[in-house]
């Protein structure tokens, strides 16, 4: 089963790369054939490395949770660049580094959360716990509310990233 | 054509503000973190807007000029890097910022530092 | 048609500030970072020439340099940490 996924996978992509090389479909006959025995190579060797033993992503659902996903985490991020931008040009900022417990389950799920909170308005991912799956973060414009209690509220540093996190992979 | 191109030159004109901001955030910020900040967020951002500047031109291109134009894989090509470019920089971003401070990179004018602490316990 | 060149060249003035970062930026990871912002640039400087000279071999070229670039990344950060390899 894993070799399949990471053959079909494979595949696709050097479908995608050699578009438009001849008149089969979009493809000429030796791109098709050469980079099915490609597919089957990565497929054969990379089969433990792709997937893992995790196959929830194969879920057509939660696929389309991530095309939704799309539309907020753009818009954060048009936010953030123009926070950025603001304080470039003011130079305030009040930095720290905080830690987080989004109750996050698996690995996917936290990498998602991890890339998005890079991507979006203040925050930057700067290490993770594996044991505990607690996210450090670097904040660049506290709010001191924040800071006082110990096990610190995730709404106010990352928004609700952590509940799109889970909704795709959790 | 002529709002094809009017629409190019305000993206070139978006993605450019921002990689300027990128590069000047750069000088501007003072430790390593803050600098991550506006290196990540600005210039993927300012790619962004300049990558579909190019696949915009190329795509009214391929739509004058038919299936198959080479303009077509100039247009997908140009995707694929935008895709490939948005995974890497968040994920080097994560990369650059752990090595910092395993390093002892100290977060400048930082009020808390959680990981500190987790190191001296 | 647009001037792809002049946008280029305003790329490339991008990119001189942020090699003046490499050369002062004190220590090894702000020098990093400002490479791996530097290597962003680059791709996109790629693509755009592409479109100037109108060469798709140029995105391709901007492809694998963008994957390259990220192991590079990877492990010189690596390296930063003080990883045994």
């Amino acid at each position: 089963m894993e070799f399949l996924i990471t053959t079909v996978v494979a595949y696709l992509v050097y479908l995608l790369l050699t578009i438009g090389s001849g008149t089969v479909a979009l493809w000429s006959t030796a791109e098709l054939i050469i980079g099915a025995v490609l597919a089957v190579v990565v497929g054969a060797v990379l089969r433990n490395r792709f997937i893992g033993k995790d196959l929830r992503m194969l879920n057509p659902k939660r696929w389309f949770i991530f095309l939704v996903y799309l539309f907020p985490f753009v818009w954060a991020m048009a936010r953030a660049n123009i926070d950025v931008a603001y304080r470039v040009i003011t130079g305030r900022i009040n930095p720290a580094i905080v830690k987080i417990d989004p109750k996050l389950k698996n690995d996917m799920s936290l990498t998602i959360l991890a890339n998005s909170i890079t991507l979006t308005p203040g925050t930057l991912s700067v290490d993770v716990r594996p044991e505990t799956n607690e996210l450090y973060v670097h904040w660049i414009n506290v709010d001191p509310e924040v800071l006082k209690d110990m096990p610190r509220d995730y709404h106010p540093i990352c928004g609700s990233f952590p509940d799109w996190a889970r909704r795709i992979a959790g | 054509m002529t709002a094809l191109n009017v629409a190019t030159y305000v993206f070139i004109g978006i993605g450019l503000f921002f990689n300027y901001v990128g590069a000047f955030g750069l000088h501007r910020f003072p430790d390593v973190y803050t600098r991550l900040h506006a290196a990540t967020k600005c210039t993927t951002f300012g790619s962004i807007f300049l990558i579909l500047a190019v696949v915009m031109q190329s795509a009214g291109m391929w739509a004058v000029e038919g299936t198959h134009s080479p303009q077509s894989i100039m247009t997908i090509h140009s995707l694929l890097a935008l895709v490939a470019l948005m995974v890497t920089n968040a994920t080097g971003a994560h990369a650059m910022a752990r090595a910092a401070h395993r390093s002892g990179e100290k977060p400048a004018r930082a009020v808390v530092d959680d990981l500190e602490k987790k190191e001296n316990d | 048609m647009i001037n792809w060149l002049a946008v280029m060249i305003a790329m490339a003035a991008c990119l001189v500030i942020i090699i003046v970062r490499i050369f002062i930026g004190p220590g090894a990871p702000t020098r990093l970072v400002a490479f791996d912002t530097a290597n962003t640039l680059v791709v996109t400087s790629l693509v755009i020439l592409a479109m100037s000279f109108n060469e798709v071999v140029f995105v391709d070229v901007a492809i694998v340099y963008a994957l390259l670039s990220f192991a590079m990344t990877l492990y010189v950060a690596k390296y930063i940490q003080g990883d045994k390899f």
